[in-house]
């Protein structure tokens, strides 16, 4: 966690005591709160309340995941969504990576297979996930 | 033991941030500093 933390981001620690003031202008209204900020100040991602680290570290990459495809970077959005489902398959951001990796495909390539695949590899590794119904309409 | 070097102000994190082409992760606590 602190290599994933050091290497791929600026880290700013907030204490509710010291800067409330800071809480009120990002709507932070529970803690533990991260926040993933664009280097514009725009957020990308939010994580609420305590998390094992193995879903903290899902949840990070993620949140760089969306980054890239925010920047519309997809492949590279791809291949970190990817990292996210091989590294964390029982995280439970993975099913939402999974969904979006296959969004990322077919905004690089135009083409509607990877879709029809995710939907597929939902359906299968995750089938009581929300994703998996936001994909069924994939299936065709 | 590698810590991490956390930051106290949120603008000046953007500042860097923005100069090295990195993400903030701000982090909201009330835990113990």
């Amino acid at each position: 966690m602190i290599r994933i933390i050091s290497e791929n981001f600026v880290p700013v620690k907030v204490h509710i005591k010291e800067q409330p003031k800071t809480f009120e202008r990002f709507k932070a209204s529970w803690t533990p709160t991260q926040i993933v900020l664009d280097v514009d100040g725009t957020e990308r991602h939010r994580i609420e309340g305590f998390l094992p680290v193995d879903d903290f570290i899902a949840e990070l990459e993620l949140g760089l995941a969306k980054l890239a495809f925010e920047h519309k970077d997809y492949g590279e959005a791809e291949r970190l969504f990817k990292t996210v489902i091989e590294e964390h398959p029982a995280a439970g951001v993975a099913p939402e990576a999974a969904y979006w990796a296959g969004v990322s495909d077919y905004k690089a390539t135009h083409r509607s297979e990877p879709l029809k695949e995710t939907a597929t590899l939902l359906k299968e590794k995750y089938p009581e996930s929300e994703w998996t119904r936001k994909a069924s309409v994939w299936m065709g | 033991m590698a810590t991490i070097d956390w930051l106290r102000d949120v603008d000046q994190a953007l500042a860097q941030a923005k100069a090295a082409g990195k993400p903030v992760l701000l982090d909201f606590s009330a835990a113990p500093m």
